[in-house]
């Protein structure tokens, strides 16, 4: 091989005057630019057009503030916001209840069955709410609920013992949906304490209850003061489940007023106006999570020094199990065996017979056209929503690593902003910024793909950031210095190299994007019904043996999916703080 | 020959080249010219800007200051900066950055591919290179199947089998158990004269850089010290850092004064000094390898001129030669001394040094 034979790549090197140019016009800018106009516009675009809304006239489009004077100038919007944010509190307080002792038990200690009680509060995790809302109407209602049944045929009593219908147990049938969030967050934190630092209180002469209680809470505290907050948060922005309880039992939420701003006569710009503050509420608390969350010196104060040893419970180790075992007993098995003796029977009200049995419901679903078709949509917008979320977050990602763009920052706000818009909120800018010419989506399954990618876009950015930092540069610096384009470089070696963490993250979008009812129900047209807002309307319709059915259908195939994805990823992918 | 000829004549040509980050200067005034086919070194501590100068020249950082220029045409400028996949180089990295998705076959193809080269030469090229580099059996294992030794074989393959305008090596050894480092830089000088790539190699090893290198670049704080082959580094030494820095040395501080060179508590005659590089009056440093210093029972052995009496202080026994401190009579300097296994003293004793003026190389003071 001779040195002196020199192969043109492409075209020879530059003079002096012409490459200053060259180098800014580096074709592969072109794809950064876009992937940065695409974030604006489906971030920025509804979240300005929602804010100019809310100051204009519903008429004329002339500047006044009249929209916040008539959202926030009735009595029972104020008792909604405030019913809101009770409710909120209420959720988190019987949510850390029910976490902490049980991520204690799981991390901490002896206790036996935990892989038991972990499958079953990730089965509470990938349970759309509302879905355990339903079960819970057919446990809890007023008079036909079965746990109402049992207790008065047991008690000989007139009156069942628990109503659905009532603000404390809309806020317990929420924080048993909630809760995984907390449980996350702790059992993750509980995790890294090093044993020494409990086997240092008991060398003093501390027992294992004080030091439970003045050594390893305490040090987790921020980490379930981070969990709480999350559940806060999510709990402020929840529609589906007060749409399906606080809205027959009349108790006023926030989301629901917004919603029926949407009912005739529509009044898009004072729902808007009434929407921003809900913001602002989140954008303050998101904030006060962060600063929590980033005096991380807490628990990295141990390090990973230590092994941990499990703390030996005795007798006390069945206390906590059957503790465990009665909050996912309410969060699981319960409402889905109550959703079992629904989705098999003629009526659900009717006894255990063999003449109530039928597989008519599934047979229904499957067979109906449109029951078909929503089912088709819910799974074929979620995977498009995926692949949408995941490409321009991995786009976004790299452009801010491999600092491409001046203002990398205002990409990575971009990218996490959608965290503190409630869905609800989100759905309605979408509709206000797209629905309408000229972009004119509305009833399009576009707009729908558009919607989840963006609601869930932060999960897939923060997944595509970590995993690109996790990527020794050099790997694409080889493609490149060979004659290779950075275009080539992530399609040959950076995306074939985080295929399983793409994956990962792609589901992360896909499950959530497959029930999210909030946005999808500003959103939906006749043609593009989804799951989640055909279990609305059933459940409004009291169909309750189909609904079940279809909730079936789908915890069937989330669960596949899930376990799809343990399988090729190899890890614990969803039960992981990120 | 002014410096405009001397740049097209090279293949690569690094003038006045800095780069600043946040107002610390990585690389400072540097210039150099590397002839087509030379094998050059970048030798320095760790923050030297060994890295960052090979970085530039790969184009994965624009300088702040200076260009490159590569057959005579300027590529990195502050102005702009030739992006890396239009340079025609190739690297090796210091993770060796082997695709763990592509087999060892694919991996070394990679680059010939994006030549648009057809698949017959491909193959053949490939497999040629393979066989060079003694790699011809795992052409079709994964990376994860090979050792570091192996891996660092691809890497060399694969960046060779593109023929190369320069190649560049950033610190390849450096995840190298002991023994394998001693084999591959050999290996490395061995394809070097195989192929005859203009080569930058970045080290921080002096001893890789002996073995592979036709010249050697010491660089400090960001500044070039010293350029020169091997053996002129290593006798002529320019600078304290570069005398410190390649082997061991003795640095001997003295003054000219007429005909003699005063240093403390006994002096040399100014005569038997090579006049080269030594100024008329004033102060003067000498590097002296411990090796240039012999050690005598008596004066007689040793020529009157440059004969010192001293006492020895310390010694150790390495093995394969003492190593002696002994210090002048009636002076506090301590000077290192390696003398053979057989030439046993003991501490306290009276001796005659003889100093070679050939090997007393006068550095900047």
């Amino acid at each position: 091989m001779s040195v002196e034979q020199v192969r043109p790549v492409q075209g020879a090197a530059l003079h002096r005057g012409r490459f200053g140019r060259l180098r800014r016009f580096e074709p592969a800018s072109l794809i950064w630019i876009l992937a940065a106009a695409a974030l604006l516009f489906l971030v920025a675009t509804p979240l300005v057009r929602l804010l100019i809304s809310s100051l204009q006239a519903t008429d004329s489009g002339a500047f006044t503030i009249g929209n916040y004077i008539s959202a926030y100038g009735h009595v029972r919007n104020l008792e909604a916001l405030g019913n809101s944010l009770l409710y909120a509190l209420e959720v988190t307080l019987m949510s850390a209840l029910m976490a902490v002792p049980i991520a204690w038990g799981v991390s901490r200690t002896d206790m036996p069955a935990k892989s038991l009680i972990r499958a079953l509060i990730l089965g509470a995790f990938i349970t759309p709410p509302y879905l355990g809302a339903i079960g819970w109407i057919l446990l809890a209602g007023p008079n036909a609920g079965w746990l109402n049944r049992a207790f008065m045929a047991i008690t000989g009593s007139q009156h069942g013992f628990i109503d659905i219908y009532s603000f404390t147990v809309l806020s317990l049938v929420t924080a048993l949906y909630a809760f995984p969030y907390i449980f996350v967050f702790t059992s993750d934190a509980l995790d890294r304490v090093s044993s020494e630092m409990e086997e240092a209180a008991n060398i003093l002469g501390a027992g294992s209850f004080y030091t439970v209680f003045r050594i390893t809470l305490p040090l987790v505290t921020p980490a379930i003061l981070g969990g709480a907050i999350v559940v806060f948060l999510d709990t402020v922005a929840l529609f589906g489940t007060p749409a399906i309880i606080a809205l027959p039992a009349r108790i006023r939420i926030m989301t629901l007023q917004i919603w029926q701003y949407f009912e005739f006569p529509v009044r898009a710009e004072v729902a808007a106006a009434y929407a921003i503050p809900l913001i602002a509420i989140t954008l303050a608390l998101f904030w006060i999570q962060r600063a929590i969350l980033g005096r991380r010196s807490y628990v990295a104060l141990t390090g990973k020094g230590g092994s941990r040893t499990l703390t030996p419970l005795g007798r006390w180790r069945w206390a906590i199990l059957g503790y465990s075992l009665f909050v996912v007993s309410l969060a699981v098995i319960l409402p889905y065996a109550a959703l079992a003796k629904a989705a098999f029977s003629k009526a659900w009200g009717l006894g255990f017979t063999l003449a109530n049995l039928t597989f008519t419901n599934f047979y229904t679903l499957l067979s109906e056209e449109g029951a078909r078709r929503t089912i088709v949509h819910s799974f074929t917008y979620s995977a498009a929503a995926g692949c949408v979320a995941v490409a321009l977050a991995l786009l976004a990602a790299y452009v801010v690593n491999r600092k491409l763009m001046p203002g990398g920052n205002l990409l990575t706000l971009l990218c996490m902003a959608p965290l503190v818009i409630p869905g609800i909120v989100l759905g309605i800018g979408f509709y206000a910024a797209f629905a309408a010419p000229p972009v004119a989506l509305y009833g399009t399954a576009a707009i729908l793909v558009l919607g989840y990618s963006t609601r869930f876009l932060p999960i897939a950015y923060v997944n595509c950031a970590a995993s690109l930092r996790s990527l020794n540069p050099e790997m694409e610096e080889a493609v490149r210095i060979l004659g290779g384009t950075r275009l080539r470089a992530i399609a040959r070696v950076i995306v074939p190299m985080l295929k399983k963490s793409l994956l990962g993250t792609w589901l992360l979008v896909f499950i959530p994007a497959t029930r999210e009812l909030s946005t999808a129900i500003f959103l939906v047209g006749a043609q593009t019904r989804v799951i989640s807002v055909m279990m609305l309307d059933l459940s409004e319709n009291g169909s309750f043996e189909i609904l079940a059915a279809l909730g079936f259908f789908l915890l069937g195939a989330t669960i596949l999916i899930v376990l799809i994805g343990y399988k090729v990823i190899g890890r614990d992918f969803m039960l992981r703080r990120s | 020959m002014s410096e405009q000829e001397t740049g097209k004549h090279s293949r690569l040509s690094l003038s006045g080249l800095s780069c600043t980050y946040n107002s610390v200067k990585a690389v400072d005034q540097l210039s150099m010219d590397i002839a087509p086919g030379e094998f050059i070194s970048l030798l320095g501590p760790s923050g030297c800007g060994k890295t960052t100068t090979l970085r530039m020249i790969a184009g994965f950082i624009r300088p702040t200051g200076g260009t490159i220029t590569m057959d005579g045409e300027v590529i990195s400028s502050p102005a702009g900066s030739l992006p890396p996949e239009k340079r025609q180089m190739s690297m090796i990295f210091q993770s060796y950055a082997i695709w763990p998705n592509m087999t060892v076959a694919e991996n070394v193809a990679f680059g010939l591919k994006l030549r648009h080269i057809d698949r017959a030469t491909t193959r053949a090229k490939v497999e040629k290179m393979l066989d060079t580099v003694k790699l011809g059996a795992l052409a079709d294992r994964y990376p994860a199947e090979l050792s570091g030794g192996q891996q660092q074989r691809v890497a060399l393959a694969r960046a060779m089998v593109i023929e190369p305008r320069v190649l560049l090596l950033d610190e390849p050894l450096s995840n190298l158990d002991a023994n394998l480092r001693e084999e591959m830089r050999f290996e490395i000088r061995r394809l070097h004269d195989v192929f005859h790539f203009t080569t930058v190699y970045v080290t921080h090893d002096q001893g890789e850089a002996m073995v592979t290198s036709d010249r050697i670049a010491v660089m400090n704080l960001g500044r070039l010290e010293q350029i020169d082959a091997p053996h002129a580094l290593y006798t002529r030494p320019r600078t304290r850092f570069v005398a410190g820095f390649i082997g061991r040395t003795n640095l001997l501080e003295g003054r000219i004064a007429g005909e003699r060179i005063a240093f403390d508590h006994f002096d040399l005659p100014r005569g038997v000094f090579p006049q080269e590089g030594l100024a008329a009056s004033g102060a003067v440093v000498f590097s002296v390898r411990p090796h240039c210093i012999s050690l005598h029972r008596d004066a007689s052995a040793s020529d009157e001129h440059i004969g010192v009496e001293a006492r020895l202080v310390e010694r150790a026994y390495l093995g394969e030669y003492w190593d002696y401190v002994v210090s002048p009579a009636g002076s506090d300097v301590r000077l290192k001394v390696a003398a053979a296994p057989s030439q046993v003293f003991e501490i306290g004793d009276t001796l005659w040094l003889k100093f070679d003026p050939q090997q007393m190389a006068p550095i900047e003071a």
